[in-house]
């Protein structure tokens, strides 16, 4: 299949949701904002894991240092939209390079336990410090915050296309990474990181680049997400949170573009019928894990790639 | 007569905290010494074993002491047997592969945890422990008119907090003596040292796997078992268990029984008496990073030999 | 002729036992040496540590008048060395091309044409053109290691260490891989680990005898086959080709 047949699948996901906005009940217009939100952590997060092979058991701490680097610098200084915005990409990006410093000394199973570790420490951190955090609270973003370039954020309408500009833009430069000569290297690291080393790349700095563009989106995701929603908690940084978007990508489809939205919506949708029967949804996302790795280790879209199209980045 | 009996009685309660992570860990450390498993649910069957604790002392009459022993017997076996058949029917199925398996732990973690929510609910609930006579402590010092001794002084500790101790002690004996000596123990060692050597000579590799994962489990729920007449049963409980255990299992060493009861006696006694004077999240923060740099910087553990 | 490669006192032990004991080594430019010896003499050791795989106990490599003995192996691979495995290591779930293209890729960046370009040369001189578009973890093991020879010319190497190359391949594609290496030999300096004493005969220029982890001798392949302690170095394992 040839490069047109893949940017017009990609492209088209992009115009379809765009038309979402105009089309959409109110109800499921708000769902697909956040999903578009939540589906650039998963993008981000499949960097690492899908492209990659880091398997990471601690992205909440990037998605939480993008949370809350936007959010402290608008609760404590009321700073606009754009520098806390910044904020918080900043705070991804330092936070993944120290850990990917310290953590890609390891790999595998260590490497899982480490990411989940440090995780674990930076949700603990936020909760200890309350004065500056809010602890378990967390607080509403303030409005002063909340508006870029004369829109209100916490309007319906704006922040739905806010949302979707940036999910168009994170899966384009998705797109593009993977097929660059980078997101190659990231993939020969992840089948035979001793050949790639011999081919003359540089396995720990590669990975530490992967690690860094990974925790960057996923900061940006937490950020926005803030952001547009209005509010930072601790829990986004805990261990659910880091969880989540690997069930997202395994279900979606690991390496594969469309496979982190295509998760995140299913998962989303799941959760959101059955928290309407119980109060224990989180038991669906522990079957799907289980069910997923049995029986769809490739996820949805990876099955696509693997029977029809394999060409599909 | 200041600081020295806060130490005497916060050492107490880390030496509790100390033998009931020692058991736990040790069936983590089983698991992942003879499989190559992470078991992320471990923490689960750790509540599990609180759960059915509660389970079986409030359905079973004959007094608290009878009701603990039913308890005692009955929850360790049911989650034992719960995880074999969770073994042959998950992991087996996976092939034992070190990431895939990690995924379905998660997977299993959010299964049990859940299932308890929606059928124990998600209320703290107490286990009367079967004796509970509190044990006055005696304290003595050097002072100016030579050796005083003090006793009663205000600080006591409880007879079943002993006996948790002592239980630990007997229970982690027993496992090593069951490991060295006996049939089962060496067959186990056998297949943790070479899987496939041990398939060429006959040993049911995939029933050796179930039974180790069986038992790891069950030394996770008489842990949550002892630990219930102290602690409440809750559903939530087994996280901060769990994330206690690996810190134990990491920092003494991965798949090291000897170097994991080391550990825990460390992590136990400094986490009580840590949190017996500090802050009980500072503490966790600082020894989840301190674990985190021990895993880049010495994978082998502190008291591991060299790397495997 | 100046030397692309050199070796002094280069040793490797494992737990005590010496793989590889004081070798000096010099090898020109444009030169095919083949390297032989008895199963165990220390080969795979040896050239495990010029491309930087394994750390040597002791000793110095030095690779166009540059000491690389502290180097790792990527940044030796950047200084123009190639090594293409024993055992074969593609990427066995991406395709031929794109196994190619990440060889050719480091020396020639974003240029999409120039790889392009490279791939189909380094396919087509193997013999592998038709099957660009396969996925090579499918090949026979035959094609995979014409494969890792692919992967090892686009990069374009100016010395290019072969382990064992002709190691399962028929009797045709070996007579092919003795054209390609005669051809090569204009462009490249050859190090060739080798088995099969017909190709070492044909090929080599000069032939260096391993034994127990020392250099035992070296030579002309016809003063090397001539040679009785290489032949009694040989004969202890029974069979010409060892």
């Amino acid at each position: 299949m040839t490069a047109r047949y893949y940017w017009g699948l990609h492209l088209g996901l992009i115009a379809l949701l765009f038309a979402g906005h105009f089309v959409l009940p109110a109800y499921q217009h708000g769902n697909v904002a956040r999903i578009m939100v939540l589906a650039v952590y998963a993008m981000g997060y499949n960097i690492a894991f899908g492209y990659t092979g880091l398997l990471s058991l601690g992205h909440a701490m990037f998605f939480g240092a993008g949370m809350y680097g936007m959010g402290l610098l608008s609760y404590h200084f009321d700073a606009g939209a754009l520098p806390a915005m910044a904020a918080g990409i900043v705070a991804g990006v330092v936070l993944s390079l120290v850990v990917g410093l310290l953590a890609l000394r390891t790999a595998g199973v260590s490497f899982m336990i480490v990411t989940l570790m440090f995780s674990q420490a930076l949700a603990m951190t936020l909760v200890y410090f309350r004065d500056i955090t809010r602890g378990d609270e967390g607080f509403v973003i303030p409005s002063a915050t909340r508006r870029l370039w004369g829109m209100d954020l916490s309007d319906e309408a704006h922040r739905y296309l806010i949302a979707w500009a940036l999910f168009s833009v994170v899966l384009i430069f998705t797109l593009w990474l993977v097929r660059h000569r980078w997101g190659r290297v990231f993939v020969a690291l992840r089948e035979n990181e001793e050949r790639a080393s011999l081919l003359g790349y540089d396995a720990f700095r590669t990975k530490l680049g992967a690690l860094v563009i990974s925790g960057t989106i996923s900061a940006l995701s937490g950020a926005a997400y803030a952001l547009l929603f209005g509010y930072a908690g601790a829990t986004f940084a805990g261990v659910q949170y880091s969880i989540f978007p690997l069930l997202w990508v395994l279900l979606g489809g690991a390496g594969t573009v469309l496979g982190p939205f295509v998760g995140a919506l299913f998962m989303f949708y799941l959760i959101d019928l059955s928290s309407g029967v119980t109060d224990a949804y989180m038991l669906i996302a522990g079957v799907a894990l289980v069910l997923l790795t049995l029986f769809l280790p490739h996820g949805l879209v990876g099955e696509v790639k693997r029977r029809l199209w394999r060409d599909l980045p | 007569m200041d600081f020295g009996p806060y130490l005497m009685l916060a050492m107490l309660e880390g030496a509790v905290l100390a033998s009931v992570l020692a058991l736990m860990a040790s069936g983590l450390s089983l698991v992942f010494g003879v499989m190559r498993v992470v078991n992320v649910a471990h923490g689960e069957f750790y509540m599990l074993g609180a759960v059915m604790a509660w389970a079986v002392t409030s359905f079973i009459g004959g007094g608290p002491a009878l009701a603990f022993i039913a308890a005692a017997i009955l929850a360790p076996l049911l989650v034992g047997g719960l995880a074999a058949v969770a073994d042959m029917v998950i992991l087996k199925r996976l092939n034992y592969d070190p990431e895939r398996t990690i995924v379905a732990t998660i997977g299993l973690l959010y299964i049990l945890q859940q299932a308890t929510l929606m059928t124990y609910g998600a209320d703290a609930r107490p286990v009367v422990p079967p004796f509970n006579h509190r044990i006055a402590l005696p304290w003595v010092e050097w002072g100016e008119g030579g050796l005083s001794f003090y006793f009663p002084w205000g600080l006591s500790t409880t007879s079943y907090k002993l006996f948790v101790i002592g239980a630990a002690v007997v229970l982690i004996a027993a496992l090593r003596l069951f490991m060295t000596r006996s049939k089962a123990g060496l067959i186990m060692r056998a297949t943790q040292l070479d899987g496939e050597m041990a398939t060429a000579f006959g040993i049911p590799v995939e029933r050796v796997y179930a039974a180790v994962f069986g038992v790891g489990a069950g030394l996770a729920a008489l842990a949550g078992v002892l630990i219930v007449p102290i602690q409440q049963a809750h559903y939530l409980m087994g996280g901060d268990a769990l994330l206690l255990s690996f810190i134990v299992v990491i920092i003494g060493g991965l798949g090291s029984l000897a170097g994991t009861i080391v550990a825990a006696v460390l992590i136990g006694m400094s986490d009580g008496i840590i949190s017996v004077f500090f802050s009980p999240t500072l503490a966790k923060i600082l020894a989840t990073l301190a674990v985190a740099l021990v895993l880049v910087f010495r994978p082998q553990g502190l008291f591991g030999g060299k790397g495997r | 002729m100046s030397v692309i490669l050199q070796t002094r006192g280069l040793s490797r032990s494992f737990s005590g036992l010496p793989a590889v004991h004081e070798v000096d080594f010099d090898l020109p430019q444009h030169e095919i040496r083949a390297l032989i010896g008895p199963n165990g003499a220390g080969k795979t050791t040896f050239v495990s540590m010029l491309i930087g795989r394994l750390p040597p106990s002791s000793g110095s490599i030095t690779f166009e008048g540059r000491d690389v003995t502290a180097l790792p192996a990527p940044k030796r691979v950047g200084l123009g060395m190639a090594y293409t495995f024993q055992i074969t290591s593609v990427f066995g779930k991406l395709t031929c091309h794109e196994n190619v293209a990440l060889a050719a890729m480091r020396r020639l960046g974003g240029d999409a044409k120039a790889v392009e370009a490279e791939v189909r040369e380094a396919l087509t001189r193997v013999g592998l053109a038709d099957r660009a578009a396969d996925v090579a973890g499918d090949l026979s093991y035959g094609h995979q290691r014409l494969l890792e020879i692919a992967m090892g010319l686009a990069q374009r190497p100016r010395l290019l260490i072969l382990d064992e190359p002709t190691q399962g391949l028929a009797e045709s594609e070996i007579a092919d891989f003795k054209a390609l290496i005669r051809a090569l030999k204009a462009e490249t300096t050859i190090l060739l680990i080798e088995h099969n004493m017909s190709v070492v005969m044909e090929l080599a220029d000069r032939v260096t005898v391993l034994n127990f982890g020392e250099v035992l001798a070296e030579g002309t392949p016809q003063g090397i086959h001539a040679s009785r302690a290489v032949q009694a170095a040989y004969l202890g394992t029974g069979t010409e080709e060892a």
